[in-house]
């Protein structure tokens, strides 16, 4: 990367991470409605630990990965909706007539994601800490946990970015909220594959890259170090943040020709 | 006619019947149906191993379970869009030219009343469909005219409490003060489990939660076991305390001109 470039990347990052941090609504929302589901999930289903072959003693421990995966996805909508808002306004039109370089944008906004990923994650690890969550696998393991949320938030980001580059519309990505939230819903978010009887559903589960992002997660929290679950966890983040940002280099492409 | 019962029934149908051909010119209409549609799909699939978890005694079976609050929630949401259509309303300019022309504006309020019963009839089927698609067996018989009342009557507080708030604020901005006080009471009463497996904060909570005792009855009109079903719908008979809150909002609107 040039200096140049990475030049125009600080600045838009800067530029990315302030709007995020100066809008309170957006800020309040991403850290409080996915604790808020947190505490009803694990409280209302903290009756399922007596199911037989329940991996762990306590729900809140289990369900912990739940606000740190479903926070990313605030991230990618939010993100995505501050892009296509820059689309509207047409600032991206104005971008275009500088020498600032268009990957330069989407980098910057990256950063924006990376960032309320980072304050949520450390937000949701303080308070889980606070309410009795036990990470068995210790500090290095929370360090661990904060990371892969943070890859989870940028892979969750760049397709909010393709999203907002495709239709240019911040009420169309809001309105793609849902669908990340089948995404995570329709994933072991709730009980352990082995444990879902449905078979259909276990189906879904297993396709679903979401169920390993979450058990990757989850294994810090309730085993320790489980390499296979790490490896897939972190192997689906990165494949995910290479799809991703694949897809929202070419849509960029595609945007810039038209703008 | 101004001020007659007759004015007041033929705004409230005027308003109905706008409400209702616009629920079916366009399709987003069953969004409220969507989510609980949804949540059926992974609380019923995903979480029916609970049904295993020691005195969970729901005899029609965790498919059932799920969906009678999957079903109030979809009614409750119809209440609630009904609201934001309301402030659309106002937005657009139409709830003034409304207001300015009706009769008797108190047959305002009856007509969305009565489009949201609409509204929650078609996604309350709808639900109900996919729900015994996907293997639920209800044992209720007659009783399951309960469950309907009772639904009617959650729908029909979330309706008046939709449109007071989007009377008194005007404008969709006030999307989030409707729909995050319904979801707060819809998530926080034996959504999992029942109420006597439920443990901690949210035990304490549910026990105190009116929707609580409406959800526990629905459930007991579905497994043909009702119980509290009297108390239920006094709790939904409370209803009509949200009539002078619906009325003062009005009022508000009558002011704003």
């Amino acid at each position: 990367m040039s200096l140049a470039l990475l030049t125009q990347v600080s600045h838009l990052a800067r530029r990315s991470v302030l709007r995020t941090l100066r809008q309170p609504g957006v800020m309040v929302s991403a850290i409080l409605f996915p604790l808020m589901f947190f505490a009803i999930i694990a409280s209302g289903l903290d009756a399922a630990t007596s199911i037989p072959g329940f991996p762990a003693g306590s729900y809140l421990d289990f369900a912990f990965a739940f606000p740190l995966v479903q926070a990313s996805l605030f991230g990618a909508v939010t993100a995505g909706a501050d892009l296509a808002r820059d689309i509207e306004s047409g600032f991206l039109d104005r971008l275009s007539l500088t020498p600032m370089r268009p990957v330069a944008l989407l980098g910057g906004m990256l950063s924006g994601v990376v960032a309320l990923g980072l304050i949520q994650g450390c937000v949701f690890l303080a308070v889980g800490l606070a309410a009795g969550v036990n990470v068995e696998s210790g500090f290095p393991g929370m360090v661990l946990l904060v990371l892969l949320m943070v890859l989870v938030a940028l892979g969750f980001g760049g397709l909010g970015a393709i999203l907002a580059l495709r239709t240019g519309s911040g009420e169309a990505v809001e309105s793609s909220f849902p669908l990340f939230f089948v995404a995570i819903f329709l994933s072991s978010i709730n009980l352990p594959r082995d444990l879902i009887e449905a078979g259909w559903f276990r189906v879904v589960a297993t396709l679903n890259p979401v169920s390993y992002l979450v058990e990757g997660i989850r294994s810090l929290i309730i085993t320790g170090w489980d390499l296979q679950a790490l490896a897939l966890g972190f192997g689906c983040a990165f494949g995910i943040i290479a799809l991703a940002l694949a897809g929202a280099v070419a849509s960029l492409k595609v945007r810039m020709a038209r703008t | 006619m101004r001020g007659s019962f007759g004015g007041f029934f033929s705004v409230a149908f005027a308003v109905a019947w706008r409400q209702v051909y616009r629920f079916f010119t366009n399709p987003a209409f069953l969004t409220p149906a969507l989510f609980p549609i949804f949540f059926f799909v992974a609380f019923a699939g995903g979480l029916s191993s609970v049904g295993q978890v020691p005195g969970f005694d729901f005899s029609a079976g965790y498919t059932a379970f799920q969906f009678v609050w999957s079903l109030l929630q979809a009614v409750a949401l119809g209440g609630a869009f009904t609201g934001f259509s309301i402030a659309g309303d106002f937005e657009s300019g139409f709830a003034r030219r409304l207001l300015l022309a009706a009769s008797e504006r108190r047959g305002i309020i009856l007509g969305y009343v009565l489009a949201s019963l609409v509204r929650a009839g078609v996604t309350g089927t709808l639900v109900t469909v996919v729900a015994l698609l996907a293997g639920m067996r209800p044992e209720g018989g007659v009783d399951l005219f309960g469950l309907v009342g009772l639904a009617l009557l959650v729908n029909v507080a979330a309706t008046l409490f939709g449109a007071g708030v989007a009377m008194l604020s005007r404008t969709q901005q006030a999307g989030p003060l409707i729909r995050t006080p319904i979801f707060l009471v819809l998530f926080l009463a034996p959504v999992f489990v029942p109420q006597q497996l439920l443990a901690g904060w949210i035990s304490a909570v549910a026990a105190v939660n009116p929707f609580t005792f409406v959800l526990e009855a629905a459930r007991g009109f579905v497994s043909g076991e009702p119980s509290g079903g009297a108390f239920a719908f006094a709790i939904g008979g409370t209803v009509v305390l949200l009539v002078p809150w619906v009325l003062f909002s009005l009022r508000r609107a009558e002011k704003a001109g």
